[in-house]
């Protein structure tokens, strides 16, 4: 326990335009779980990812049993010992137990695979670990305890001397998790040093160590468990200065417009809510407690299993995006790439997409001069930065692209916006002019629900906030009730007590 | 980068202009009006049928039925018409089979999600077996000279295909630029996800292009019945090579979303070009297909080349923005 099996010094990530990681100074000791915890965004992927070699650091210096780690990659540090379990594992689904954990290292013989030889070992490592599995079993047929199981085994056949495991309660059930915590504590009795990721307060207190927090991308403290609570935890990951960048938002309260009921899907359930008119609703939560998936089924987009959604006073059914646009309701999706723009087609073909009606004469001919005439008007309403609206999308920043996304969702006429991470990736100057035009739009009349996993922007916008955790709604906190470090309880299944699966 | 770059854009201009200059000079026949007509004429259906598959992959899928399309619509027809049925209803009725086709295509597709590639590599087949079973494995005769002008007659100066060919290009040309159907099939092919999530009906548009395409694919086998003059139980095998080539040759983006008809027009001409350019000098029919092989390899290549020159490009500009 004397000398660190592997230290980090003075660690910085820079990507263009932004800082992902900085004064990451760590040490790790053999037999040790060293808890991180920080929100979504903290830079605990970047960490890992620097770790494992495989991103490079832009300066510092990583150390393993002293030595220095020249050159970081995938390769060289597996050599070394260090190895990583993922949220999404990295098995091939329809190869046994054995050959995933052998998979390009296999036993060979005369340039065959010596399939008795590969069971065998595969047996002692998963004797070890006291599971019970045939090593023949087809990896597809396991639970997700087991397939986590599977990785583990991976990793020890690999001598793994630091083993990194992001988030791997997520997807056990409660018996499945003591079987984890059981392979943990005896993988430290073997002198392996866990660097275990996990949202969940109470694992970090049975389990753990040590505890570092990351906040923003910047390493804050480290701490021995038995030295701190949840609380100070809490306090730690969210003690950061709001700004003042929001516009004054000044709602009082309206008649109803949107109301959901027990609205369930196959991820998310009895979700109930009521959005008013004028008011800017926030949904809170982790990444994949089930925000998106409430607004894609509102949508239309995600099947709905039972529940009810009454627009203004009129019950509505949507089954598909273009039902939901009819209807009033639009979305700015996530992932702007890939779920919104129309990357290669013009701001002008973007922005009358999804209300072509409205631009063409009977027989489906486009009014060429009113289609452009339109496309300029918004460009110069939400001051797109572009030469022209014939420019294609893809050659725009991100800011105007999510500007050509809503300027598409006003076209619609629509009454309700949903807008899921609106800001991600954008600059702070494109930020502020999105927080203006939606405070202008709810003073139009408009509903706005928002999306996101920034607190400052929900704590800045938002009128009240929804917190989702594990596909329900965990709590409501009116603006002047709300705080970071109350959301992140909520959003953690912290408050309530509810730790279930 | 920027001469690299017009070459990839104006390239298959540049084919076709070498190809007309190569067989000029190496044959006698090749420059003289009757064949440039006799061109003409012979890619009036793959001409046809190319703007039938330009919506196809624009919209991002792939059709290799069409050579079966054409084959079961003039094998259909000529059995008709020999049977004594008028050839007004024998044509109408051929082309709702085709539109029929097209829909059965797009149904499949949509339903059971299979890629449209497997649906019409699974149609092709079937409806060749279609095609040797209406007809017993022979040619069809007993078609009535009326019949032939559709074929082999002419407007004037111009032979007939070639002007149903220029409508089709004109009607392509007007529903893809300038319509509702037109802007969502590019979107479609662009990015389906999106599409959807902007409240566009994606299956729809499916069932849309995939009409238009089995419509056309039929007009062209009736076009093609016309000049041979006999039902060919094999009419049309192998066409959708040609087709598929003159599109991507015409640089119609593979993966759907980009591309202009009036490319595919160069594209046509090309395949047109370099097949009659090769009968006139003799060169056997085996190593015609070796060539054909390699220009649809080559036309692939340049469209990748062009989407990797064009990705840099916009790479650059966001920085710039």
């Amino acid at each position: 326990m004397n000398q660190p099996i592997l230290e980090l010094k003075n660690i910085k990530k820079v990507y263009p335009g932004v800082v992902a990681l900085k004064n990451v100074s760590m040490k790790f000791y053999p037999g040790e779980v060293h808890a991180i915890v920080g929100e979504n965004g903290a830079g605990k992927s970047t960490f890992i990812k620097t770790i494992t070699g495989a991103i490079q650091p832009t300066e510092g210096k990583i150390f393993f049993e002293g030595k220095e780690i020249v050159n970081n990659n995938p390769i060289k540090s597996l050599s070394l010992g260090i190895t990583a379990i993922y949220q999404e594992f990295n098995l091939i689904p329809y190869l046994s137990v054995a050959e995933n954990i052998y998979y390009g290292r296999f036993p060979q013989k005369f340039g065959f695979v010596d399939y008795k030889t590969m069971y065998k070992n595969a047996k002692k490592v998963l004797d070890w670990l006291g599971i019970d599995i045939n090593p023949k079993t087809i990896v597809k047929d396991l639970s997700v305890g087991y397939q986590q199981i599977v990785e583990i085994a991976k990793s020890i056949s690999m001598n793994s001397r630091v083993l990194i495991m992001d988030e791997p309660s997520a997807p056990l059930t409660n018996n499945e998790l003591k079987y984890l915590f059981n392979v943990v504590k005896k993988l430290t009795q073997q002198g392996v040093a866990i660097i275990y990721i996990s949202h969940r307060m109470e694992e970090i207190f049975d389990l753990c160590h040590k505890v570092t927090v990351f906040r923003d991308g910047e390493y804050i403290k480290t701490m021995n468990v038995a030295d701190t609570n949840k609380n100070d935890l809490f306090a730690l990951m969210v003690n950061r200065k709001l700004n003042d960048n929001f516009p004054n938002r000044n709602y009082t309260p309206q008649e109803v417009v949107l109301e959901v009921e027990g609205l369930t899907t196959s991820k998310v359930s009895d979700i109930s809510f009521k959005l008013h008119k004028g008011e800017i609703l926030g949904f809170a939560g982790l990444v994949g407690a089930g925000r998106t998936e409430i607004a894609l089924a509102i949508y239309g987009a995600d099947k709905v299993r039972s529940g009810s959604i009454t627009l203004k006073g009129k019950r509505i059914i949507n089954k598909s995006p273009a039902q939901a646009i009819k209807n009033g309701i639009a979305l700015i999706p996530e992932d702007r790439k890939k779920f919104g723009a129309l990357m290669n087609m013009t701001i002008k073909e973007n922005i009358s997409y999804s209300m072509l009606k409205k631009i063409a004469w009977k027989f489906g001919i486009i009014k060429a001069n009113f289609e452009k005439k339109t496309a300029n008007e918004y460009k110069d309403v939400l001051s797109i930065k572009t030469p022209s609206i014939n420019q294609k999308v893809i050659n725009l920043s991100g800011g105007n692209q999510q500007k050509v996304i809503l300027a598409r969702c006003m076209f619609t006429d629509c009454e309700i916006l949903i807008f899921d991470e609106p800001t991600r990736g954008i600059d702070i100057g494109a930020k502020q002019e999105i927080y203006a035009l939606m405070n202008s739009l709810t003073q139009q009349g408009k509903s706005i629900i928002i999306i996101s996993s920034e607190m400052p922007e929900l704590l800045g916008m938002a009128d009240r906030i929804l917190v989702v955790y594990n596909g329900k709604i965990a709590g409501e906190l009116l603006k002047k009730d709300a705080d970071q470090q109350t959301i992140l309880k909520l959003a953690s299944g912290c408050d309530g007590g509810t730790y279930e699966n | 980068m920027k001469i690299k770059e017009q070459i990839s854009k104006f390239g298959i201009w540049f084919a076709l202009i070498a190809l007309v200059i190569i067989f000029s000079l190496t044959t006698e026949t090749f420059l003289t009006q009757t064949n440039l007509f006799n061109i003409a004429r012979q890619v009036s259906i793959i001409g046809i049928c190319s703007v039938g598959m330009t919506f196809v992959i624009l919209m991002g899928a792939m059709d290799l039925s069409i050579g079966a399309i054409i084959g079961i619509s003039a094998v259909v027809s000529a059995t008709m018409m020999s049977n004594g049925i008028q050839p007004v209803l024998a044509v109408i009725t051929s082309l709702i089979l085709g539109v029929a086709i097209g829909l059965f295509i797009a149904l499949i597709v949509n339903k059971i999600g299979i890629l449209p590639i497997i649906v019409t590599l699974a149609m092709m087949t079937a409806l060749r077996g279609a095609c040797f079973i209406i007809t017993g494995g022979m040619p069809v005769y007993g078609i009535p000279k009326s019949f032939l002008f559709l074929g082999q007659g002419y407007v004037g100066f111009f032979p007939v295909p070639v002007i149903i060919m220029i409508i089709v290009f004109i009607i392509g040309y007007v529903i893809l630029e300038k319509t509702v159907i037109g802007r969502v099939v590019y979107g479609t092919g662009g990015n389906e996800d999106a599409s959807r999530l902007s409240g566009v009906s994606v299956k729809k548009v499916k069932y849309f292009v995939f009409a238009i395409q089995g419509f056309l694919g039929s007009l062209a086998g009736i076009i093609l019945l016309s000049r041979v003059n006999s039902g060919q139980p094999s009419a049309g095998t192998g066409y959708e090579m040609d087709i598929i080539t003159a599109c991507v040759l015409g640089g119609i983006r593979v993966t759907g979303g980009e591309g202009k008809i009036l490319g595919v027009i160069i594209g046509v001409l090309t395949i047109g070009v370099l097949s009659n350019g090769m009968v006139l000098l003799g060169v056997n029919e085996f190593w015609q297909m070796i060539v054909k092989g390699a220009v649809l390899l080559i036309a692939v290549t340049a469209d990748k080349i062009s989407k990797k020159t064009s990705n840099k490009m916009s790479e650059g500009s966001v920085k710039t923005a």
